[in-house]
């Protein structure tokens, strides 16, 4: 029992909104329609909704190296290409079978994290921060796409993986679950559903445990005043460069999963407008904080899919606007401005009942 | 002669390369220089000049009253975003980078509504002429003669003039030139226009030479991004330097291996130089001096 009590109180602490009896038994509520979810849906609908899983990965990854390292990053698409293509050239090249997808899975990530090793060096290390960080992270995700788009011809392969240039890679296998009998193909419904869902819970705590740590507390003070922290003894390169790899690791989460989810992946998934998505979700969301972030990627996602239904063309117009409007009113973002309100209005009515 | 027709051949390259990286830079660095405010929406500005400049010279306009033309709308809407979003986040650099962001989806997508997915060329001028076995566009020559006109321009407007004096004071300490009575926020509104003027000028003058389309921002923006990256904050003693080494990576790296691999190589640049030079060319040179 105090396990498990302690275990809540890692969960909580001051840099993430919702604590206590009233936030979890509410986080249990929504758990547990997520879980019934399947139940009362068809096949379809499930498949659409874990679309939307996926992209909360991503959002995830902005909201912890821009809403609490301070560093806005555009690369994130980066590393969701990358992903996304390593799984691709992985799955197409050793196939399905023994659980492998899996491990391209675990492989593809780690191909993005490292990458981020490699660019977050150069840019840390070269203390690039503010509006540098952001062009250099640009520039380096439209190259990428620009070098994916002009992979066309025929010598463009990797083993037996043609990229096929701007048309992108396709018929990759879905993620597959080794089991005794029959494996378990993990197709974008019910099944592929359970499994990000189970992520998504598992990412949300541990990223909860993580800015509530330490480490986390250091992140948000090298956002705050990064000489300060310096002069604490803190690396604050090192702290960045560990933040951006993270974050690198969940963009390319999202990325792997968006491959198996559609089993195609194409470069303008790295292009301007795919990089200006995450942003938008984040901002109006409330970037400098998980939750919010969650609940606001997914709303914004929803409406801007049932924009694209009903007024198709106008609806990046419209996601344009709302991000100006959001940076320029509620610059925290609109859900965590409702959050907060919220948790102020139960706070004055629980001393009045006291 | 087979010499001299290589060295020719290599210098248009270079002064292509440098030309479209100092135009499509020079804006960007005035307002990134000036006031600290990263402009994603300055492909937008472009492609508003460009597009300015086309239905210009399809109502019967010269090209030069085109160009004109195109330069003036871009700086009156770059008046006008002044105005509406920018003003209000001057303390707040980061969400400039966001809300411009936002500007550049609306800009781009509104275009596309309006006007079509593409919109008739304007025909390249002048001809060409013969070097050896190749032969060269006259216009690109001019090209690079606006770019050396407008590096000049600039230094001449922000050193002898009034407006450029104020200006400079305005950004070294701008609570000290309120106090002598300078009207700060109409110089900020001023060096915004001034840079979206700019880019819409880069617009104009590359409007012959390639398809008009709503995306059309996204080819300039890069290279004048890292072009601003390399050079720092000083337009003279940063972009057009910086502007002069990338020339020579991108011209040597395209004629080598393909234009991507042009690209590829300002992007190593860039990040090589970046870890050297953090605060640029400019910052180097400054630094330097005191």
């Amino acid at each position: 029992m105090t396990g498990f009590v302690s275990f809540f109180r890692r969960l909580e602490g001051p840099q993430t909104v919702g604590r206590g009896p009233a936030f979890w038994s509410l986080f249990a509520i929504v758990l547990a329609i997520g879980l019934a979810y399947p139940l009362f849906s068809d096949g379809y609908t499930v498949g659409n909704t874990v679309y939307f899983f996926v992209w909360v990965f991503i959002a995830l990854s902005l909201c912890l190296i821009w809403g609490y390292g301070g560093s806005l990053s555009f690369g994130q698409t980066a590393f969701f290409g990358i992903a996304g293509y390593g799984y691709g050239v992985l799955t197409l090249n050793f196939g399905a079978a023994y659980g492998f997808t899996l491990i391209a899975f675990v492989a593809a990530v780690a191909i993005a994290a490292l990458f981020a090793v490699l660019l977050g060096y150069f840019m840390f290390f070269g203390r690039i921060a503010g509006v540098f960080l952001g062009i250099v992270t640009l520039a380096v995700t439209l190259m990428l796409e620009r070098f994916m788009a002009q992979t066309a011809g025929p010598e463009w392969h990797i083993g037996s993986a043609r990229l096929n240039g701007f048309n992108g890679m396709s018929a990759m296998p879905p993620l597959t679950i080794p089991w005794p009998g029959e494996p378990i193909v993990l197709f974008a419904d019910v099944g592929l559903y359970y499994f990000v869902l189970g992520l998504l819970v598992f990412v949300y705590l541990a990223l909860r445990i993580l800015m509530n740590s330490s480490f986390g507390n250091v992140i948000v003070a090298i956002r705050e005043n990064p000489e300060r922290a310096e002069m604490l003894g803190y690396d604050v390169r090192k702290y960045q460069l560990i933040t951006f790899v993270i974050g690198a690791a969940l963009a390319g989460i999202s990325g792997v999963l968006y491959t198996a989810w559609g089993q195609y992946i194409t470069p303008s998934s790295m292009g301007m407008t795919a990089a200006a998505l995450p942003l938008i979700w984040v901002a109006v969301g409330g970037r400098s904080d998980l939750t919010s972030t969650v609940v606001g990627t997914l709303v914004v996602l929803a409406a801007f899919q049932a924009l694209t239904i009903y007024g198709s063309q106008y609806a990046l117009v419209f996601m344009g606007v709302l991000l100006v409007l959001t940076v320029l009113i509620a610059p925290n973002g609109l859900v965590l401005g409702a959050m907060n309100w919220l948790g102020r209005l139960a706070a004055r009515l629980t001393r009045r009942a006291s | 002669m087979d010499i001299a027709t290589h060295v020719f051949s290599a210098l248009y390259q270079f002064g292509d390369a440098f030309a479209f990286l100092v135009l499509s830079a020079c804006g960007l660095a005035v307002i990134f220089g000036m006031m600290g405010v990263i402009n994603l929406a300055h492909g937008e500005f472009i492609m508003c000049g460009a597009y300015v400049t086309a239905a210009t010279v399809h109502a019967g306009l010269p090209l030069p009253l085109g160009i004109l033309a195109g330069t003036v709308v871009s700086a009156l809407v770059g008046v006008l975003v002044e105005l509406a979003v920018i003003r209000h986040l001057y303390d707040r650099p980061l969400d400039t980078i966001v809300a411009t962001w936002g500007l550049s989806l609306i800009a781009t997508q509104g275009t596309l509504i309006m006007v079509g997915s593409t919109m008739a060329g304007v025909g390249t001028p002048f001809g060409s002429f013969q070097v050896g076995d190749y032969s060269y566009s006259i216009y690109r020559i001019v090209l690079f003669c606006a770019a050396l006109g407008v590096l000049a321009a600039l230094y001449a407007l922000f050193n002898w003039t009034r407006f450029g004096v104020l200006a400079r004071a305005t950004i070294q300490v701008p609570h000290m030139a309120a106090a002598l009575g300078v009207d700060t926020r109409l110089i900020y509104s001023l060096t915004f226009a001034c840079g979206a003027g700019l880019a819409g000028l880069a617009g104009g003058l590359y409007a012959p030479t390639m398809t008009l389309v709503p995306t059309m921002g996204a080819t300039f923006i890069m290279e004048a991004f890292v072009t601003v990256v390399i050079g720092g904050a000083d337009v003279f003693l940063g972009t057009a330097p910086a502007g002069g080494l990338l020339a020579i990576v991108k011209s040597g790296m395209t004629s080598w291996q393909g234009q991507l691999f042009g690209q590829i190589g300002l992007l190593v640049a860039v990040i090589i130089v970046v870890r050297v030079l953090p605060k640029g060319i400019s910052g180097f040179v400054l630094r330097e001096r005191t």
